[in-house]
């Protein structure tokens, strides 16, 4: 709580694995939601991903809508319960009585979307401020007291705000309730849910700059869902895209923005709008929606809408490459795997 | 961005320094003030000082505004306060009759209201009938809240394969009509007091049951549940803290419109003689004595009907009014 300035991985006394274990590693995560009336077939969510987070930095994770962005982010937290997948933070497997799910929802906390529908109507927002730190052991005036400060340092008065009701706040002010709510109770990473997806864009530009500065003051980790490119560079240290339930690149934002590997990861960031008049987009980059994730295509998922599918991308379906350290930046791509029969193929 | 939650000068402002037009940069028609901060974190700084209504408040204030919603809840209470103090008002003793005196006008002997066949003077029947009669319209619908509250909730909450097995059994009392089910309780159970509120409690529980399930469930699909979750909450702390609030509001509003329903169906069931034993003062047991003796004396005779009509229109015009009142979106 009392860490001045940010100069590298400053190290929580909760720690347990040292500076290099990251703090939350995802393995072969997957959700299938069944569909009701459909015969036993589901919705593929999330179908497989793995990925880790490093201490102290900030992973971005992209895709379109439906991709399994939000269902990931509710699986780190067993919000929603994996189907099958290990989760392990900070060297000690969750669910297990290494770190069972209470105790993970003390170090990892979550701020939604819908800044209104995350706050209780009926309470007084100082009082779902201090909830999380209520139900973790604390008394009720302590709770109260630690909300107060948390108000404070999300930028609102408590004197002025605490008492109000959500209906009472605009989207950014309830945004910075949330962001309170979500600090209270002292976790060590937090997931952005597109924490400003429903913001205007001056209250959006303000929000970023506030998580940014939490995040120096209070040594935290953060996995920053988004749709929006340009909010992901300027948060994140490391990028995850993610194409239906399938993450298909992961690396350094700026090797990922810069480099893109996958054809999906170009088409995205192709598709951000340019501001420059010159290099207007003629032609859209990706056009169609994304398969239905009930009956996800065979092979690479994206081969249905990819210029450069060949024949070994209907068949085989690409790995994610091999983790090589922090830097490595790799993609689900037969282009980048000289084994593969692509054509194009190539190291 | 900056929300002017103002309140009339009439419900007081508690502000200590009240924005002025000429200072405020809000009222030169330079837009929102938070536009020019750049600074992280301090957007909305530059709120008026306005004092912050609660819930419940809000409720009041929008009731007090409401004359009509007024009026009929100062009937209520002069009919309850009627029943309580009954012993007190009452001129003669209620079951104190007379070979004599039986079925006299209004007027007759000292007697307001007349007599009933029995010789029995009307007015302190009514009142103590009262006392039974308002009773039998609370008591019923509030255990019935309690018992079919707390079953929606659960079943609201835990969802699944438990919501449907109640909500299916409540269906199963659902299909028949209430007067019939009520009717049919009572009768397997014997009449009497006690079996009559019985009877009316089990009529009741499966629509409270379905407004606090329905209710319930709305709020269980919002997100700040999920938040409470991720907080590491119990479910049962999450429903104390964060659904018994959002799903009060509807119940209390439902169950204050049962409450003249109940009136009715007890009247119905001492008219059928399952309520309400005689010698007891009841309005509908008084109400079906008294009807063979309509054409002797017809306004005598439509009396306790008078009071259960009236008793049961200012319960419903309340209810309205709270509903209006209660029923706002925030």
């Amino acid at each position: 709580m009392n860490s001045p300035a940010y100069n590298g991985p400053v190290l929580d006394p909760r720690d347990r694995g040292g500076p290099h274990q990251p703090l939350l590693i995802a393995r072969d995560l997957r959700k299938h939601f069944p569909v009701k009336g459909s015969g036993g077939r589901s919705v593929k969510a999330v179908d497989g991903v793995s990925f880790s987070v490093r201490k102290g930095e900030t992973l971005g994770v992209v895709g379109e809508s439906g991709c399994g962005k939000s269902t990931l982010a509710r699986l780190l937290l067993h919000l929603v319960v994996p189907d099958a997948g290990e989760l392990v933070f900070d060297g000690d497997r969750v669910d297990t009585p290494e770190l069972p799910i209470r105790a993970l929802r003390r170090q990892v906390q979550i701020v939604f979307q819908d800044s209104y529908s995350s706050l209780n109507p009926r309470m007084p927002v100082r009082d779902s401020v201090a909830f999380g730190p209520f139900v973790q052991g604390k008394k009720r005036q302590r709770a109260r007291d630690i909300a107060c400060e948390m108000l404070g340092k999300v930028g609102l008065d408590p004197d002025l705000f605490g008492p109000r009701y959500p209906h009472e706040l605009s989207g950014g002010q309830k945004q910075r309730v949330n962001i309170a709510r979500a600090l209270a109770t002292e976790p060590r990473m937090v997931i952005l849910d597109e924490p400003v997806s429903a913001l205007d864009k001056s209250v959006e530009a303000q929000v970023l700059n506030l998580l940014r500065a939490l995040k120096r003051q209070f040594n935290l980790t953060y996995l920053f869902i988004s749709h929006d490119l340009n909010v992901v560079r300027y948060l994140s240290d490391r990028i995850l895209v993610m194409y239906l339930g399938r993450a298909v690149e992961i690396g350094a934002i700026d090797a990922v923005f810069e480099r893109p590997l996958h054809p999906y990861t170009r088409a995205l960031l192709a598709s951000q709008p340019s501001m420059d008049p010159a290099r207007r987009i003629e032609e859209a980059p990706i056009s169609g929606d994304p398969p239905n994730p009930i009956d996800p295509p065979p092979g690479c998922r994206f081969h249905t809408r990819c210029r450069f599918a060949e024949a070994p991308c209907q068949r085989t379906d690409p790995a994610l490459g091999v983790w090589e350290g922090p830097q490595s930046h790799v993609a689900a791509c037969h282009m980048h795997d000289t084994a593969s029969g692509h054509t194009l193929a190539h190291g | 961005m900056t929300d002017f939650f103002v309140i009339p000068a009439k419900a007081g402002i508690e502000s200590s320094k009240p924005p002025t037009a000429a200072l405020d940069p809000r009222f030169l028609g330079c837009g929102d003030v938070s536009e020019q901060q750049t600074e992280p974190g301090f957007e909305d700084q530059a709120l008026p000082a306005t004092r912050v209504r609660g819930y419940w408040q809000s409720v009041f204030y929008r009731l007090r505004h409401d004359p009509v919603t007024l009026v009929f809840a100062a009937m209520v209470l002069l009919i309850v306060l009627a029943a309580v103090f009954a012993p007190l008002l009452a001129p003669f003793d209620p079951y104190k009759e007379s070979i004599v005196g039986r079925l006299k006008p209004f007027g007759w002997r000292a007697h307001p209201l007349g007599t009933d066949e029995l010789g029995r003077d009307m007015l302190s029947r009514l009142l103590f009938g009262g006392r039974v009669s308002l009773l039998m319209g609370v008591v019923p619908v509030l255990i019935a809240s309690l018992i079919g509250g707390m079953l929606g909730v659960l079943a609201g909450f835990v969802g699944g394969r438990t919501n449907t097995a109640v909500m299916r059994a409540m269906d199963v009392f659902y299909a028949f009509p209430s007067v019939l089910l009520a009717v049919a309780i009572a009768g397997a159970m014997g009449g009497g007091m006690a079996n009559g509120m019985l009877a009316l409690t089990l009529v009741f529980i499966p629509p409270m049951c379905r407004v606090a399930e329905t209710a319930t469930t709305q709020v269980r699909a919002l997100d700040f549940i999920e938040a409470a979750r991720a907080s590491g909450a119990k479910t049962m702390t999450i429903i104390r803290y964060h659904v018994l609030g959002n799903v009060l509001g509807p119940v209390f509003i439902y169950a204050s419109s049962l409450v003249s329903v109940s009136i009715l169906l007890a009247s119905g069931l001492s008219f059928l003689g399952l309520g309400v034993r005689p010698p007891l003062p009841d309005w509908g047991l008084m109400l079906s004595t008294l009807r063979q003796s309509i054409y002797v004396v017809p306004l005598v005779c439509a009396l306790p009907g008078l009071a259960i009509f009236i008793t049961s229109i200012c319960c419903n015009l309340v209810s309205d009014g709270l509903r209006a009142a209660m029923d706002v979106r925030m």
